[in-house]
């Protein structure tokens, strides 16, 4: 057990890494062609309002006629980058390190300093009236790219909103959408509840916040009301090359908004992803299987599944975003690595189950400061391997600060952003007791 | 010497008090804009207070139509057409006569819909509240919504069943207007004068082109083409007809209009029917049938 709570420690500390400055999609390319500030979108960028939010779900289209390339200057390309150079603090307890060449003992991990975040160039908009496009080549800190979003999009089909196919890699329809993320911090960077599995779950297929590849349908009435959309997606967690398995996904999502007076507007919906996944990876000579057209080796699928409700509501300046999920994952992956499909359960193992929990609260004091704070909770509902504590693998998590945006034009954006963010997991920490941690950020935030 | 110098820098002085005093003549400033903060608008069973809006406008409105309403947003050098000028109250769709204030209404609908060929979206992911406090908002940048009130609508009567004696009338009537001289003998926004026609601001302005897009620049059903040149777009070319067409008349010129535009309607397969022709504008009149 003491193996599998440092390997659990470390692992938690690689997702923390992982999800390090995940960048979000807040395009000034966008806002010079139309005219429009970034407030008119972005209840604070990167995070859509509304009307941003319609007019992505129109194809990146204010509907005004103006839509098509050819009404820009031939010199346009929109084209944006995001970065943010920053200082933070982050601090581990219970991080085993070496006393002598034998001996290891525990103790608070403590480190800060200057720092970048990772890069992105965000270019997107109208192929032609109808017929949009996103690319977006991202960067970790060190200038590793990857392609984070590559979709076209056909629009409109038919003149109807409700009809809208996108192919390629994208971002799932989230209702709480992770890329436009208002927090910063190496942990509060993803939405736990979007990432989360129990301790010895290998099923990493689920992930709701990574982008996926796939092809999505969606629908929304003409003042995006009412959406709904339906996507089906290679089982790969967004990599490119056939990495994984002949394995698909589906994801669905339908909401609708209501007209709350002088409140605003809120909304509820339901989303679900279900899926297969592979659970064992046939091999060459103890190594991975590779053809010239990938290493698609997997097999032995078996199900997954992620069901939630969101509640976007709002109060005048103060807004709550809340969501509930369920997750479920196949017995064969109670463990890590999973167990072969192709031969029998290994005896006593279960479907791992877990419930999570977020509420995300803003208060926009004007379109150019908004305080925040998000309440994260994970609780393991059964355990994958009978005899782990019930509670094993709980994670709560807290984060709050602001962002001040000292300029608010169509040009660009900037932000001052200030967090202080904290997780604590149960029974994970490499003596079985609990594993905390916490992230302090500063930075400035643009991106032009 | 001293005394000639003071005397001199105090006529500077004044002349300088004096310029700029002309040059905001009849603007309003700030401070009379904070005073009118009071304005409701009313639509429905709705009431809309510009206070309530204040954080909206600076939000969604004020990159192109500017702190204070003027239309000198950071964005205007960049848009045509320009901005919409609240201040001196002009606006192009309207259901009242011209020369008129728009009702409440009209604002209302016009910040839903739009504006087609501009960079004015549909706004209509608002609250209706928000779309009314907005109202009130527009309104309070001028001195002419505290002293004048909303012109009454027109009638628009009963739209007359669509026949082919109805869209050669139009047809007719778009001739005899002259409205080709703008829109072209096609309609498509080519006629002789466009190239020359300016707003009442001498910015150069494009007339409609039938051929480009299902919308017109207020509205998309036939009553709000009716409106358009029953009313005219105020500020632009575009007059009102008011006075020179009937209103059976009006309508024969909607049923036209809507041949020449891109979809497939009713009209459209008439005319395909009928053959009909662009006009040529110089080809004599057609004689009047003989009385029997």
């Amino acid at each position: 057990m003491t193996s599998l709570r440092r390997n659990l420690a470390g692992a938690l500390l690689v997702l923390l890494v992982m999800s390090s400055f995940q960048r979000a999609h807040a395009l000034p390319a966008f806002a010079r062609k139309y005219g429009l500030r970034c407030s008119a979108c972005h209840e604070a960028w990167p995070m859509l309002n509304y009307f941003g939010q319609k007019f992505k779900d129109n194809g990146y289209q204010l509907m005004n006629d103006r839509d098509a390339p050819i009404w820009q200057n031939p010199s346009y390309w929109p084209v944006t980058f995001r970065i943010t150079p920053l200082w933070h603090r982050e601090s581990t307890d219970k991080v085993s390190v070496d006393t002598s060449a034998t001996t290891t003992m525990e103790r608070q991990i403590t480190s800060h300093g200057f720092d970048l975040s990772g890069l992105d160039f965000h270019t997107g908009g109208t192929l032609e009236k109808n017929i949009s496009f996103y690319v977006l080549p991202s960067s970790n800190a060190a200038g590793q790219f990857h392609f984070e979003t590559v979709m076209a999009r056909l629009d409109n089909l038919f003149g109807s909103p409700w009809l809208n196919v996108k192919l390629g890699k994208f971002e799932l329809d989230n209702l709480i959408s992770e890329k436009r993320i208002l927090t910063l911090t190496n942990i509060s960077g993803v939405y736990q509840t979007y990432h989360f599995r129990p301790p010895g779950d290998s099923n990493f297929y689920g992930q709701m916040g990574d982008n996926q590849l796939g092809v999505e349908y969606l629908g929304h009435s003409a003042n995006d009301r009412s959406r709904v959309s339906a996507a089906l997606l290679s089982t790969s967690d967004g990599q490119v090359g056939l990495p994984s398995s002949n394995a698909y996904s589906g994801f669905f999502t339908a909401s609708q908004a209501f007209d709350v007076g002088k409140f605003g507007v809120d909304r509820v919906g339901f989303y679900a992803m279900v899926g297969e996944a592979p659970t064992f990876f046939l091999t060459t000579l103890g190594g991975p299987v590779a053809t010239p057209f990938g290493t698609n080796s997997g097999g032995g699928n078996k199900t997954f599944s992620r069901e939630g409700f969101v509640g976007l509501f709002y109060f005048g300046k103060l807004d709550f975003l809340a969501l509930t999920q369920h997750g479920t994952d196949s017995a064969f992956f109670a463990t890590t690595p999973s167990s072969p499909a192709n031969q029998p359960l290994p005896a006593g193992l279960r479907s791992p189950t877990w419930n999570g929990y977020m509420v995300e609260t803003h208060y926009v004091y004007s379109p150019q400061l908004i305080f925040l704070q998000r309440s994260e909770f994970e609780r393991v509902s059964q355990q994958g391997v009978p005899g782990t504590p019930s509670n094993m693998g709980n994670l709560n998590m807290f984060t709050f600060g602001y962002r001040w945006y000292p300029i608010m034009t169509s040009r660009a954006g900037f932000a001052w952003h200030n967090e202080y963010s904290w997780l604590r997991q149960r029974g994970t920490a490499p003596d079985g007791l609990d594993l905390t941690s916490s992230s302090l950020l500063l930075g400035f935030d643009f991106d032009f | 010497m001293r005394t000639n110098r003071l005397k001199g820098s105090l006529s500077l002085g004044a002349a300088v008090i004096l310029t700029l005093l002309s040059a905001s003549w009849g603007q309003n400033t700030p401070g009379q804009q904070e005073k009118w903060m009071g304005t409701e608008s009313h639509i429905g069973n709705l009431t809309g207070h510009a206070s309530a809006a204040k954080t909206d406008y600076r939000r969604y409105c004020t990159g192109c139509h500017g702190d204070l309403g003027d239309g000198q947003g950071e964005n205007a050098p960049w848009l045509d057409p320009k901005p919409r000028d609240f201040t001196i109250a002009q606006f192009k769709c309207r259901s009242t006569p011209t020369g008129t204030l728009p009702t409440d209404e009209d604002l209302y609908n016009t910040i839903a819909r739009g504006l087609d060929n501009s960079n004015m979206p549909p706004w209509n992911t608002f609250t209706k509240q928000q779309r009314a406090d907005l109202v009130a908002y527009v309104k309070h940048f001028s001195a002419k919504w505290q002293s004048e009130k909303s012109g009454t609508p027109i009638q628009v009567p009963p739209q007359p069943e669509v026949t082919a004696d109805r869209i050669q009338a139009g047809q007719a009537l778009f001739k005899r207007l002259e409205c080709w001289k703008c829109h072209g003998v096609e309609g498509r926004g080519n006629g002789p004068s466009a190239d020359t026609l300016t707003d009442d601001l001498n910015r150069p302005i494009k007339p409609f082109n039938f051929h480009d897009g299902t919308r017109f620049k207020c509205g998309t059903s036939n009553a709000d083409l009716y409106k358009i040149f029953m009313t005219g777009l105020d500020g632009t070319p575009m007059p009102s007809f008011a006075d020179n067409v009937k209103p059976e008349e009006a309508w024969d010129l909607v049923l036209y209009l809507r041949t020449l535009q891109p979809m497939n309607t009713k009209e459209k397969q008439i005319a395909k029917q009928l053959g009909l022709k662009p006009i040529d504008p110089n080809a004599p009149a057609p004689a009047a049938a003989p009385q029997q």
